[in-house]
């Protein structure tokens, strides 16, 4: 079976306060970067996952997020998938 | 004497003051390795705190997927007592077996210090040797205790008196609502990001945690248990 690279974006909830970004936030404001209005903090997952269509991999991947990689009351996902 | 049951995790800190307590306050508490698949016959579980599998991907993420969890949930599925403390709160979430989540504290710091905390809800199987409303003091130990759910959920538990401990004074993490614990439908399975097991005897500084492990015992306890004492349907510190 061919395999598949899969990216995995988790980001907080946007209803969520991220306390990681605002602290992002204020420290580039205070380097000067007064251009950034806000700032998030996720997670980026890289997984190397065999299938046998890009279309079943990313089942089998969401799967996956919705069982473990991300916890569905505070966390968002979205998967990216290319062959390896 | 109640069989209790504390389940054992790699990276779990805090189960031997767990079972000093329930042994103080009258139990007969013992260890279950996270491996293993049977509870032999406990009345009641509890998950201690600790830093399950080092709090990877999030706190208690991994810790729910261990091969006790199954029975943990059959247990609470069946009405039987079950308590999360601090770490053990988090892996009941992620389990499903409560609401909500626990996230980053607003501050992004861990906070060890002694809270206030108000009990809120007396009808558990782990609160109900206090008094509604009864202010305590219990540390907290957490990076991970802000208590977030859905709005529904929310209202739920507020109106369903499932909010069971709330921070007063100073919030410590952010949690909404200042949500220091709460309860299940059942109101069988307890979650609270403090630690009571580590404030329940004279000598530690006070015993204001004691109580929710002598509420298992509360009922049938007549005589003086550890530092507590039962008399006529009134618990108090001797």
């Amino acid at each position: 079976m061919p395999a598949f690279r899969v990216e995995v974006r988790v980001m907080p909830r946007g209803a969520l306060l991220d306390p990681q970004g605002q602290a992002v936030t204020h420290a580039l404001q205070a380097l000067g970067f007064g251009e950034v209005a806000g700032a998030r903090v996720g997670k980026h997952l890289v997984l190397t996952v065999s299938a046998a269509d890009s279309g079943a991999a990313e089942t089998r991947v969401r799967a996956m997020c919705d069982r473990l990689l991300a916890n569905p009351v505070t966390e968002d996902y979205q998967v990216a998938v290319e062959p390896a | 004497m109640r069989r209790v049951a504390v389940v054992v995790f790699p990276g779990s800190n805090s189960e031997i003051e767990t079972v000093d307590a329930c042994r103080d306050a009258g139990s007969d508490p013992y260890y279950v390795w996270h491996k293993d698949t049977d509870l032999k016959h406990a009345d009641a579980v509890i998950l201690p705190g600790g830093f399950s599998y080092g709090d990877y991907l999030r706190s208690g993420a991994i810790a729910r997927f261990s091969p006790i969890m199954d029975a943990v949930a059959a247990h609470a599925r069946a009405g039987g007592p079950l308590l999360g403390i601090c770490n053990g709160f988090q892996i009941l979430c992620e389990a499903g077996l409560l609401p909500g989540g626990l996230v980053r504290n607003d501050r992004l710091r861990y906070v060890s210090r002694p809270v206030r905390l108000r009990v809120e809800a007396v009808d558990t199987p782990f609160t109900n040797a206090y008094r509604r409303g009864e202010e305590i003091t219990v540390p907290i130990a957490h990076g991970d205790g802000r208590y977030v759910a859905d709005a529904p959920t929310l209202a739920a538990l507020e109106a369903e008196g499932r909010v069971v401990w709330r921070y007063i004074g100073e919030n410590p993490n952010g949690s909404t609502n200042g949500i220091a614990g709460v309860t299940n439908a059942g109101h069988n399975v307890v979650g609270i990001m403090p630690h009571p097991e580590r404030l329940n005897a004279p000598v530690l500084g006070g015993q204001d945690g004691a109580r929710v492990f002598f509420s298992l015992e509360a009922r049938d306890a007549t005589q003086p248990v550890g530092h507590l004492r039962a008399v006529g349907g009134q618990h108090s510190g001797v």
